[in-house]
């Protein structure tokens, strides 16, 4: 800890006023700036980075804090985008009359799946996306954490079940194969051809994003918080205080996994299809990129990175595929192989510079967390 | 009856495939604590060989056998090359290692796809491995014999060479004790080095024989790699005969559970087991005792 405890209670109500203002201006440039200066396609664009955004942040809390390497994200947002494109898959057809949904029909199918049919209503669907991820999390979690398997056992863990749906989910010709679920036309009712109901699903996106931040910003303030942390840097220490580290570590993984569930299930309305490409492995560990870049031990810097990140792949990857695959690589390399703090750690080199000097103004600290410079400890 | 048999030889194919692809692992994940994601690139490079030795030399037959020695030396110098420039300064961040790696994977299959091309080449198998040999009622391809016989082998060349030469001794004694060692006058940079040239030089072994069985794309290292990352971790870290258990157990359960459901489905009823697997023994089946807590 770099702060006494004296100053913390001062930087705490600093923290607090300094948060609001970064609350202010994220939500001016989201929901004012953003959709006054955006093309139509472009706006939609920002909204597919949105839930990028909104992985990352869970991704933030359980890697950067908790010490997790999640490297099966692309499950949990396969699954809220699964279950949200099957529920809209059956809105379509009733619409249009039929029983089943387009793809089916190709198929020759005239009945619908038993597992589909509860996603007919849109409140079990809603509820389904937050609640299955969450209880699988759960309960992998539990029976991995408690027997504790951790560090390198549990991200192999992740990303074999990462593999593992992916596959699952190529063979099931009854819910897409390897096409996946795609052309929605409507949207809880609302046609998404139309512009202005485009508009609305970014905004919800946006929305979700500033809750889910402030959801973790409020965990990390809380007691919570700093025993995360703690079971990151010394596990066992923990341990002997009269913790279990196993619950602390569900918990983050687990709201992990919701964030990536209802990020997955705003992806598929807004870009339109939600297929096994997006749930496997290279997904799930292309999602880390972004927060490694962004800070991983920090708030907002999950944020920025996957947004940048997501933002650099549509620019590069369809004209320069091979050189982005390069990129990538190096991206993977040089990030967290030299850099582990990603770009916030600049900003903790530069205040600490700014600090050695006597005249050093108390320091700004609210996004950072006081142990980014740690992160390296992170088995 | 018949079915059985069949099963169990397809089972102890893929056991063997598997455990040439973990047996590198075995020693860069299982002894040195390193996760290598670029494993499954070593064992395209292995693939890559065996393709490229084909052009060069005239006969199949010839050619295959060359291969798995170049082959070795090929993935070795890559294993070492990497432990030099990037793993070496990481041991103590195993987590940031995994990515690191993951990009130098993603890196090396980029190279593939711009040398070779993306869409798959075929590796001819020699003669004297066309056909199938009749075992008990059930026809069994002679590839996989060969497979199985050079998984054997290959176990065989590692454990005595763990065991019994002046290398071997040294290796055990850094995994052992670091500290201990290099107080014995054991360079633990150079055994590091040794490991790592072996456990990725066994990757590409592998891939030279997966050529037998499949064609070579650059991510056919990818879709062996988390199975055989699956087979270390059930069978434990540190023992060679986990890795060999585990390899057959695995191959077994996949077999007899893919022919009674589907194949994407045996993938994840296999994943369910391992994780139950994992409640009872956490640590896989063999392990070194410790007193630590981690």
């Amino acid at each position: 800890m770099r702060t006494s405890w004296r100053t913390r209670g001062a930087q705490k109500i600093l923290g607090r006023w300094q948060t609001w203002a970064g609350f202010g201006v994220a939500a001016v440039l989201l929901f004012g700036l953003a959709p006054a200066v955006l093309s139509e396609f472009r706006l939609s664009l920002l909204g597919k980075f949105l839930c990028f955004a909104i992985v990352a942040v869970g991704i933030g809390l359980a890697w950067g804090r908790g010490g997790m390497l999640v490297l099966g994200q692309g499950v949990f947002f396969g699954l809220g985008g699964y279950m949200m494109g099957m529920h809209l898959k059956i809105a379509d057809a009733q619409l249009r009359g039929d029983d089943v949904p387009d793809f089916m029909q190709i198929a020759g199918v005239r009945e619908l799946p038993s597992y589909w049919e509860p996603f007919a209503s849109p409140a079990f669907t809603l509820l389904a996306i937050v609640v299955v991820p969450t209880a699988i999390a759960a309960a992998l979690g539990l029976g991995v954490f408690k027997r504790r398997v951790k560090g390198a056992y549990f991200a192999i863990l992740s990303q074999a079940l990462a593999a593992a749906l992916a596959i699952l989910l190529v063979g099931q010709t009854s819910i897409g194969g390897s096409n996946g679920l795609n052309r929605f036309r409507t949207f809880f009712g609302f046609t998404l051809n139309d512009p202005a109901n485009r508009r609305m699903l970014y905004f919800i996106a946006a929305g979700v994003l500033l809750i889910v931040v402030a959801v973790v910003r409020q965990l990390m303030q809380s007691r919570y918080g700093e025993l995360l942390v703690a079971v990151r840097d010394g596990e066992e220490r923990v341990r002997f205080l009269g913790y279990d580290p196993a619950n602390i570590k569900v918990v983050a993984y687990t709201v992990a996994a919701c964030f990536a569930s209802i990020a997955g299930a705003l992806f598929a309305p807004i870009v339109g299809f939600i297929a096994p490409s997006q749930v496997g492995v290279l997904p799930s560990i292309a999602f880390l990129i972004g927060v490694a870049i962004g800070g991983r031990t920090t708030l907002l810097g999950p944020v920025l990175g996957a947004i940048g990140v997501a933002w650099a792949r549509t620019l590069f990857s369809e004209r320069f595929p091979s050189e982005w695959t390069y990129a990538q690589g190096l991206l993977f390399i040089v990030v967290v192989g030299f850099f582990p703090a990603g770009l916030a750690g600049l900003g903790v080199l530069l205040r600490r510079r700014r600090r050695a000097k006597p005249t050093a103004a108390p320091e700004p600290v609210s996004e950072t967390d006081p142990d980014a410079e740690k992160v390296g400890a992170s088995t | 009856m018949d079915v059985l048999i069949g099963q169990l030889a397809t089972g102890l194919s893929l056991g063997s495939i598997l455990l040439l692809a973990a047996l590198g692992l075995s020693l860069t994940f299982g002894q040195m604590g390193v996760i290598n994601m670029a494993h499954g690139e070593f064992i395209m490079a292995g693939c890559y060989t065996a393709f490229v030795m084909q052009q060069v030399a005239s006969s199949a037959g010839v050619s295959l056998l060359i291969s798995l020695v170049v082959g070795f030396v090929v993935g070795g110098a890559m294993g070492a090359l990497l432990e030099v420039t990037l793993i070496q300064r990481m041991y103590d961040r195993p987590l940031d290692t995994l990515l690191v790696t993951f990009g130098v994977g993603l890196i090396l299959q980029q190279v593939a796809r711009d040398v070779f091309g993306a869409p798959a080449v075929n590796v001819v198998a020699p003669t004297w491995l066309s056909g199938g040999v009749e075992i008990l009622g059930a026809v069994v391809p002679k590839t996989r014999i060969f497979i199985f016989l050079l998984a054997v082998a290959c176990v065989v060349a590692l454990a005595t060479a763990l065991k019994l030469s002046p290398m071997g001794r040294r290796i055990r004694a850094v995994v052992a004790n670091r500290d201990l060692a290099e107080t014995s006058g054991i360079s633990s940079r150079q055994t590091d080095i040794t490991t790592f040239f072996i456990g990725s030089g066994l990757a590409a072994v592998a891939g030279v024989a997966l050529t037998l069985i499949g064609s070579t794309s650059p991510t056919v290292g990818q879709s062996y790699l988390i199975d055989a990352f699956l087979v270390v971790v059930v069978g434990g870290l540190g023992q060679i005969k986990g890795t060999v258990i585990a390899a057959f157990a695995l191959g077994f359960l996949n077999s007899f559970i893919e022919y009674n459901s589907t194949a994407s489905l045996a993938k994840v009823i296999v994943f369910v087991i391992i994780v139950i697997f994992l409640q009872v023994r956490p640590q896989g089946l063999f392990t070194i005792r410790t007193r630590s807590l981690v």
